[in-house]
């Protein structure tokens, strides 16, 4: 399998050479089409996301399918090659295996273990598909990715810990709450990090929201854009009971939620937990409003804290993500390799020789005082027998093995003759080849 | 048989909790599945050796502290895997393997002779009393697990520093609930103890109520037990303040038990 993957990302390529090499998702077509035909590339994907670009080929052979996928993405975008080679990577067979397994896994992207990448990755593949260029190795490729991505996800929590502000905070409110469905959150000062916090923190299940702002016109329309509730600002410590979550953002240089605020609040609202995140500088939450039993303050120094926490257990969890797709480089090479015909010609073949073998046997038996002429008779006939029935499957098979629907042919062949086992045998001999032509003979 | 039975569970636990101590440190997710067939091949082994000794004592093995450790052991792993399929928050593992395997240690350094009951004591009620209370135990002993965790998981987040178990406990708010779903099955469960333990001293001593050791302290703790709910109920202690209770509780329940079984031989005493 001559896999070949040329690409560039933002480790290697500054945004200016990324921008000029990118593919934009509509119209993708085109250059997929051309790759194939003016480049001989018999399968080709084209992976282009803000932070990465990549060409994904199966060539005739490598050294050739490298050069032809660089003078393709220098021709198509009008760079010269030298101005490109310094900023691409090229990876070939069981590199390139391991690098798309892990592109999709989101650990080669900038955010480790992020998910949007899948999904891209995803689309690739389907352009390709749309357009045709996507063939029997690619179809594989790209469905072992998704399901090593899928595993990653999973069997480690690489995707687990959040590392924006954002994203660190709806962490951090499930491991207060569990579940987020149904809770209810309160921005005091609408500005944009609050924002975007109350907006992770409603994708994932937050239901209510209410809006306080000095100015309250700003609050009336923050509260229409989240179809939630503006409150007039001196009131807001009213309805610190009603919610369970509460984002500050003012630009207020004192205190302005305070245990005092918080003690009434928490015994109307039975003791719930309440889950406080200051992101103001000064900060708007009296730290000591942590003090109270099942209210948790987190400050925008917790909250990097946090993210460098969970950037450290990422870390961790990397090793393990790369021990998986170490494994399935493993069995996505066993498929490639039983993709070989000709092993499953060998194991038909032998298969078919030993019934020859058993049943000629028998019928020496029977019949006894044969002369040494006459023995080599049967034995001459009996191999023609053979070789003659399995003459023209065996042509076929070597033909159609090369076609698109090549792999449904060998595996058609090996269930109906029942050569699994003989394969398993035949594979293990395989490092020897010595060793296999003496078991034929 | 029921002894080799005993080695095996003991050893299973004994894996199982290495591997959840190991899960603990690693965070492995690998390690869960194992470390949780590991407790359930011990679970397995546990019944075959609770159902052997039940056979070969011909009555409910839960006369002395050696059978009754086992079988509390034997319960509350039970009770875990039941819970599992409802809740699957599978870290809860950790704490009940140790435990499971703590109970069995202690009951193999106790006389494990299959001593025949006193005819007097010997009546259905034993069997339905003993086990109302062990499960009842069961219940208040999970309960204590889930105040464990919560206390290291608010601890993690009132001081701010995330790392270690925070990662892989449950939030903060399902542990005081599980916690106290535990106490609503629990509670009702020793209530049904206390009676059917005075029933049972009815018949066998001929007295309901005899303000033995035993009866004292199970009233201690029911009423420990019922400050606790109503508490929650009524004034919503929630969270530190009834985690930190419901593990006390638990304590003086232990304790109380050990104690008197210890130094007041079994059936809690009620022969001398």
């Amino acid at each position: 399998m001559n896999l070949v993957i040329i690409g560039l990302n933002h480790r290697t390529a500054p945004i200016e050479i990324r921008e000029r090499l990118s593919f934009p998702a509509d119209s993708i077509g085109e250059p997929l089409k051309r790759l194939s035909a003016n480049y001989g590339i018999n399968e080709g994907v084209i992976l282009s996301t803000c932070n990465r670009v990549e060409v994904i080929g199966i060539a005739p052979d490598i050294e050739k399918g490298v050069w032809e996928i660089k003078r393709f993405l220098s021709e198509y975008h009008n760079i010269p090659i030298e101005r490109l080679d310094e900023h691409l990577y090229v990876r070939t067979g069981e590199d390139a295996v391991r690098h798309l397994f892990r592109v999709a896994a989101g650990l080669d992207s900038m955010v480790m273990g992020e998910p949007q990448i899948l999904g891209q990755t995803k689309d690739a593949y389907s352009l390709a598909v749309h357009n045709n260029t996507a063939g029997v190795i690619v179809n594989k490729l790209f469905h072992k990715a998704f399901s090593v991505a899928k595993r990653v996800r999973t069997e480690t929590r690489i995707g687990a810990s959040a590392v924006s502000i954002s994203f660190a905070a709806v962490e951090l409110a499930r491991k207060i709450f569990g579940e987020l469905n149904g809770k209810s959150v309160m921005l005091v000062g609408a500005g944009e990090m609050a924002e975007l916090a109350a907006k992770h923190l409603m994708t994932n299940g937050v239901r209510e929201i209410i809006i306080t702002n000095r100015t309250y016109e700003k609050a009336v329309e923050a509260a229409r854009e989240f179809r939630g509730t503006a409150v007039m600002f001196r009131e807001f410590p009213h309805y610190l009971k009603n919610v369970d979550i509460v984002i500050a953002s003012t630009a207020s240089p004192n205190f302005i939620i305070r245990p005092d605020d918080v003690t009434p609040a928490m015994k109307e609202r039975k003791h719930r937990p309440m889950f406080f995140i200051d992101i103001s500088v000064p900060r708007n939450i009296d730290p000591l409003v942590n003090d109270i039993d099942n209210a948790y303050v987190f400050d925008i120094d917790d909250l990097q804290g946090v993210i460098a926490a969970n950037l450290r257990e990422r870390a961790k969890e990397a090793g393990e993500a790369e021990a998986i797709i170490a494994g399935e480089i493993e069995t996505f090479y066993r498929w490639i390799n039983s993709l070989d015909v000709l092993p499953t010609i060998i194991a038909l073949q032998q298969s078919f020789e030993k019934v020859r073998k058993q049943e000629l046997e028998k019928a020496l038996v029977e019949l006894k005082g044969l002369k040494e002429e006459d023995r080599r008779v049967l034995e001459a006939m009996t191999s023609a027998i053979v070789k003659k029935i399995l003459h023209k499957p065996v042509t076929h098979l070597k033909k159609e093995s090369k076609s698109v629907e090549g792999d449904m042919y060998i595996e058609a062949t090996r269930k109906l003759f029942d050569l699994e086992k003989d394969m398993e045998n035949l594979s293990k001999a395989e490092t020897n080849k010595a060793g296999l032509v003496n078991g034929e003979e | 048989m029921g002894y080799l039975f005993f080695h095996i569970t003991a050893t299973a636990y004994l894996a199982a909790t290495l591997i959840y101590t190991a899960y603990l440190f690693s965070h492995r997710e690998g390690l869960i599945k194992g470390a949780t067939y590991a407790l359930y091949a011990g679970g397995v082994a546990h019944t075959v050796t609770i159902i052997s000794r039940w056979v070969e004592a011909g009555r409910t093995p839960a006369t002395n502290l050696h059978e009754t450790l086992t079988l509390f052991s034997w319960i509350i792993v039970v009770l875990y895997a039941a819970m599992l399929y409802r809740y699957r928050v599978a870290v809860i593992g950790a704490f009940v393997a140790p435990l499971a395997f703590l109970l069995l240690i202690t009951a193999s350094f106790l006389p494990a002779e299959i001593i025949p009951l006193a005819p007097m004591l010997e009546s259905w009620w034993l069997p339905v009393h003993v086990m109302l209370a062990l499960l009842g135990n069961a219940f208040f002993a999970l309960a204590s697990i889930f105040a464990i965790m919560y206390l290291i998981q608010d601890r993690y987040l009132k001081s701010r520093k995330i790392q270690g178990l925070y990662f892989i406990l449950p939030s903060v708010e399902v542990l005081d609930e599980l916690s106290y779903r535990c106490l609503t099955y629990g509670f009702p469960l020793l209530t049904l103890a206390i009676i059917t333990g005075a029933i049972w001293s009815e018949y066998a001593l001929g007295s309901y109520w005899t303000w033995g050791q035993r009866q004292i302290w199970s009233l201690i703790t029911w009423f420990l037990y019922a400050a606790l709910l109503h508490g929650r109920l009524t004034s919503g202690w929630r969270g530190k303040k009834s985690a930190m209770l419901s593990v006390v509780a638990f304590g003086v329940l232990i304790g109380s038990f050990l104690l008197i079984n210890v130094f007041l031989g079994g059936a809690h005493g009620l022969l001398r």
